[in-house]
């Protein structure tokens, strides 16, 4: 059997299965979120040791990891669906990386904020400005500026060509963030994070942090499928399908 | 050629420069050492003098020790090269331990001591509970004194 993606590609036919899909990918969400926040918070030793003695404090990567991972993810994401729609000129494309942006901004945000929590007491500072920290926070601001242009142009599909272009260029901060603290040798590393190796994770650890980062999956799928559907019935107003659905007893 | 064919390319293209940039930023990053300076830096001149700058580097073992006022803290940062000897008056964070990773801001003294108002720990990649780390330290202390006794024996042989 062959999907015809060109069916799917279709807001008309895509709003009701993304309707289909959100009870889902809430279930989802709620599940993990509890037994990743369960894992986190009672199957984790209490106080790090080693060379890295955190206390308690350390659970804040419980969120701080999935979030700097879903900002980074969601980005791709959004670019990929700008790409695409600059490329085929479809409709459903632009209005999918319309509907992740706000998304993505919400977990940079949210890495930033849990970040300096954390970094207030390990490393004796809210901020700096260490190449990594400064990275993020012109991701927030790749977000906010797609966002903000979008909305500047009266015309959505000029505002979604020129908002799709934007992305594009800042999707140069995805690998800079992600590559910027790789510096094996503490003495010469220009950063404050240092570099990430997940085999020197502790298991338990490692599961609620993995657990957490699909659970924030599922609720971006949740939230994006949320937002994709409103703007679908906004831009497709005038269409016959959308009339018919809100007034069904017009149909003649 | 197709239009979208077209666009193709032109997105294809606009990514691969993306992908250029990234990497010419990543190299610039890699080889700017400018976020802090090290000892030996400092010692050969190259940090800006009467201007407030970045010191990086260890805590050497040892050489921590507290003013009579509680508050001031006195240490040596090392590349294991050169040494700078810190002063610092403050509440220190968490992580910071001697043997560790350091970011210190302040300004170099006419008196060759680094004078910070900022001190930073940085910490470490290794997330494990304290049992788990100690086993692992101990496991290799006993591999080390295994494989001398091993080559103890090899050579009395």
């Amino acid at each position: 059997m062959t999907l015809n993606w060109f069916k799917l590609a279709s807001p008309a036919s895509f709003y009701p299965i993304a309707g289909r899909l959100i009870p889902a990918f809430w279930i989802l969400t709620a599940l993990l979120l509890v037994v990743g926040l369960y894992w986190g918070f009672f199957q984790t030793p209490d106080q790090l040791g080693g060379s890295n003695p955190q206390r308690e404090y350390y659970r804040i990567i419980f969120i701080h990891v999935p979030s700097a991972w879903m900002s980074m993810w969601l980005y791709v994401v959004m670019v990929g669906w700008a790409a695409i729609g600059l490329v085929f000129n479809t409709r459903l494309s632009f209005m999918m990386a319309n509907a992740v942006a706000p998304t993505g901004a919400i977990f940079t945000f949210l890495a930033l904020w849990t970040g300096a929590f954390w970094g207030r007491t390990s490393w004796g500072t809210y901020w700096d400005w260490d190449p990594r920290l400064t990275s993020e926070l012109v991701l927030f601001f790749m977000y906010i500026g797609y966002m903000a242009l979008h909305s500047a142009i009266d015309d959505t599909r000029r505002a979604d060509r020129a908002a799709a272009l934007l992305a594009i260029v800042g999707l140069v901060m995805v690998p800079v963030i992600f590559w910027s603290i790789n510096c094996p040798d503490p003495t010469q590393c220009a950063a404050l994070h240092q570099r990430s190796g997940l085999g020197r994770v502790d298991g338990n650890i490692l599961f609620a942090m993995l657990i957490m980062t699909l659970a924030f999956w599922m609720h971006s799928f949740a939230t994006i499928f949320m937002r994709l559907r409103s703007i679908i019935l906004t831009r497709e107003a005038d269409s016959q399908w959308v009339r018919e659905l809100l007034n069904p007893e017009d149909r003649t | 050629m197709k239009p979208r064919q077209k666009r193709l390319a032109f997105v294809g293209l606009a990514i691969l420069g993306i992908g250029a940039a990234s990497a010419l930023a990543l190299t610039a990053l890699q080889s700017n050492i400018s976020y802090f300076f090290s000892p030996s830096q400092v010692l050969a001149n190259e940090a800006p003098p009467d201007h407030v700058f970045r010191l990086g580097g260890l805590v050497t073992k040892g050489t921590v020790t507290r003013q009579q006022d509680g508050l001031t803290v006195h240490f040596d940062v090392t590349d294991n090269a050169e040494t700078v000897k810190v002063a610092y008056t403050g509440i220190l964070p968490d992580l910071f331990s001697e043997g560790k990773g350091v970011v210190t801001k302040g300004k170099l003294g006419p008196d060759g001591i680094f004078y910070a108002d900022e001190v930073l720990a940085k910490h470490d990649e290794e997330y494990l509970p304290p049992e788990v780390a100690s086993t692992l330290k101990t496991a290799h202390a006993e591999g080390v004194i295994q494989a001398a006794e091993a080559n103890g024996t090899g050579a009395s042989n």
